[in-house]
């Protein structure tokens, strides 16, 4: 078990609700502490996927070839790896036919080789580039899988139809992070790929930059010790999950995700695990009780679905009470949340009534937020908000900038789902 | 068909139809199915979770002590967690010494004290325990009053340190014929309820309602409150903690919610939780109900 990080679930909540009331809120901290390095026995598989349409061309193309070398570079041996190139369709670049290699020095040298040679020239159909990367993970069923897409493009050459139906076909078999480079990618087809197969999504303005992220990205990936955890979520007869999220790192919505697990208990895939800390905002709709009743309101365990095996767990409880003093409390986690939510809400309501024209809702959406962002600590939020907004901090009021870089917009719209920690957290 | 008020709630006291399965007052199931079923949904033993908690409805079920009843000759008691607290700290203990003589003893745990619910008790049982040997031994009523508070109080010492001092109050009566004996530390209470009803202790505490004296490791040395009382009339001895007394606090009001005391002692402590509770519940409730002049005309 010492190879294995040990994972902890604590609750912050006010578990006390006014006669009357049903709604319990919670904040969970799953926190896994680890080894700092995975055990060499941990079978990982790792696919790097590489946009080479022809608007990668000229600079963006050379710096892709980089940043997967050195993603190559970061493989610990052993690692079952692959190179995949995307175009209209997906290509094996190394190895040249359809399967996994296990690293070691001559096929990474033989991979960076092949990455080398990688020339921009086609169309863009991500889904069909995860597929491949879904059946070339196929052969190594017990390891923890992780792929890197990335891309600078919108996705044109394939139907809608068609990338919803490959995403589901990859749904549950890999994690995937996905970078945008560039500023003609679209923000909303990355973010679907990174909810659906529950990796991260970061903007690369300069493609500079993606060396060094692709080299972070997979040693994290070589860092995680336990694959497809999910959250097991017992609720009491006749209550309702109102919704499940994720709220650190980024947000996320789990909510539709769940699956029958047992006697009303439903499963949420979490994906693969490192030594890393997730909080995630439960909100529980309960059957009435009376005063001084106390009700688990939820029973939270963290759990290898495949193997049954329990590694932590939790309780969120609702207790009725006729003081107001106890029950109007908000726990001060729930509230820091639950603000983290609404500020991206404002930034993606705000964007999106810029886009179809209407200026006073946009401005009026994105000034909240900066007041928002400001006020809740979210200091990285605020200076992007400032690329598109002019943000008097005297009087509250905003005005839309004239003139928006699209990578402005575009990092702004990514990174809005990420969060921060509570100040007095990350102070202390 | 006629719907008659013919049982009282298991877990509260309230009184119920015949055929109802829920308590109208406290929501608990009235009739659990199988023993160890949920308490308020009726899921089976086997839902029911070593933490206390059902796997069907999630109720926390409820402690033993939430809720207990004792009935001792012709007296009474009951103990009750209230709707507020997470625990019933209060404790009580009701014996007989003879066929004419009875004790009782009520300790009402410090809630910002460690551990009050394990103190109250140890304080209660060794209270009466030692009323009853010292009076057999032939102790006078006074004397076996103040050694047993001088003993309820090494108990209840004994569980902690002064840094971490389990902490309670401590009211016991001796109900003898032609004299009634009441020793207290703290605010916990005895009143007489005959025709003239009558306050028997001054509580130890300040107009705010902060304790000045109390039994535990922290509280020194502890000098009780004793007074004796001889009734020309049969009444009873109503012996409680500050969560019934804080809504009935005169002796006229106690005496007014408690009018078949002498001959229904049991139904009658039922009855003041359950004033105690609708009227909010705000701490946890214990009572001893002890009817003086046995075997005279009381009707």
């Amino acid at each position: 078990m010492t190879e294995q990080p040990q994972f902890t679930i604590s609750v912050d909540q006010n578990k006390y609700l006014a006669v009357g009331h049903t709604e319990v809120h919670a904040i969970l901290t799953v926190e896994a502490k680890g080894p700092a390095v995975a055990a060499p026995t941990t079978q990982a598989a790792e696919v790097i996927i590489v946009d080479t349409s022809g608007s990668m061309s000229y600079g963006k193309i050379a710096e892709a070839r980089k940043a997967a070398q050195a993603a190559v570079d970061t493989l610990r041996d052993g690692v079952h790896f692959a190179i995949v190139a995307g175009t209209a369709n997906a290509h094996m670049v190394y190895p040249p036919d359809r399967r996994l290699l296990p690293s070691n020095p001559q096929t990474r040298q033989a991979a960076k080789e092949a990455i080398g040679r990688l020339q921009a020239d086609g169309g863009t159909a991500m889904g069909r580039w995860l597929r491949l990367a879904a059946d070339l993970f196929e052969t190594v069923p017990g390891a923890i899988k992780h792929a890197i897409l990335l891309t600078d493009g919108k996705n044109e050459h394939q139907s809608a139809e068609e990338f919803d139906a490959d995403l589901a076909y990859c749904t549950g078999k890999f994690v995937c992070d996905c970078r945008g480079v560039g500023d003609a990618w679209v923000v909303a087809e990355l973010r679907k790929v990174g909810s659906t197969l529950l990796g991260s999504v970061m903007d690369i303005a300069d493609p500079k930059d993606l060396e060094a992220d692709f080299r972070a990205m997979t040693q994290a990936a070589m860092g995680k010790a336990v694959a497809d955890v999910a959250l097991r979520i017992w609720t009491p007869q006749n209550a309702t999950m109102t919704y499940i999220k994720q709220v650190s790192p980024a947000l996320e919505d789990l909510t539709a995700r769940g699956t029958p697990s047992g006697p009303q208990a439903r499963d949420y895939p979490t994906g693969s695990w490192g030594s890393e800390t997730r909080e995630y905002h439960i909100c529980v709709q309960v059957p009435p009780g009376v005063v001084g009743q106390e009700m688990r309101a939820a029973w939270v365990k963290l759990v290898v679905p495949e193997t049954g095996e329990q590694l932590a767990a939790g309780n969120v409880l609702a207790q009725w009470s006729d003081d107001y003093a106890q029950s109007t409390r908000i726990n001060p986690k729930v509230a820091h949340y639950t603000g983290q939510a609404e500020l991206a809400a404002l930034i993606q309501d705000g964007l999106q009534a810029r886009k179809e024209g209407d200026l006073e809702l946009a401005t009026a959406r994105l000034g909240r937020a900066r007041g928002l962002a400001e006020q809740a600590g979210n200091g990285e939020t605020a200076r992007l908000l400032d690329k598109v907004i002019d943000f008097d901090p005297e009087t509250g009021t905003a005005r839309l900038k004239p003139n928006v870089e699209k990578a402005a917009e575009i990092a702004l719209d990514t990174r809005s789902v990420r969060t921060v920690r509570m100040r007095k957290e990350s102070e202390a | 068909m006629t719907a008659e008020m013919t049982a009282t709630c298991p877990h509260c006291a309230y009184p119920v139809l015949q055929d109802e399965t829920f308590c109208e007052e406290c929501g608990r199931a009235i009739h659990a199915g199988t023993p160890g079923a949920c308490a308020s949904c009726g899921a089976g033993a086997s839902e029911v979770g070593a933490d206390g908690y059902c796997g069907r409805c999630g109720v926390r079920q409820p402690a033993p002590r939430d809720h207990l009843e004792v009935e001792t000759g012709s007296a009474a008691g009951v103990s009750d967690r209230g709707l507020r607290h997470s625990r019933n700290e209060d404790s009580m203990a009701l014996m007989e010494v003879d066929e004419y003589v009875t004790v009782g003893v009520v300790c009402d745990g410090v809630s910002s004290s460690p551990r009050p619910d394990n103190g109250s008790q140890a304080a209660a049982e060794t209270g009466a325990a030692t009323l009853v040997k010292e009076l057999r031994a032939g102790a006078g009523h006074v004397e076996a009053t103040r050694a047993a508070v001088a003993r309820a109080a090494e108990a209840i010492a004994a569980l902690g340190t002064y840094e971490d001092a389990p902490a309670c109050t401590y009211v016991s009566a001796i109900v003898a014929p032609g004299r009634v004996t009441i020793g207290w530390v703290g605010d916990s209470r005895a009143y007489w309820l005959g025709p003239r009803p009558v306050r028997l202790t001054s509580d130890d505490a300040t107009e705010t309602g902060m304790l000045t004296a109390w039994l535990g490791a922290d509280a020194g040395e502890v000098i009780p409150q004793v007074s004796t009382f001889e009734p020309d009339t049969p009444g009873v001895v109503l012996v409680c903690s500050d969560g019934l007394w804080n809504y009935l606090p005169t002796a006229e009001e106690m005496a007014a919610a408690a009018p078949g005391a002498a001959t229904a002692p049991l139904a009658t402590a039922q009855a003041l939780v359950r004033h105690a509770l609708e009227s909010g519940g705000r701490d946890n409730i214990t009572v001893l109900v002890i009817p003086y002049g046995r075997g005279s005309a009381i009707q």
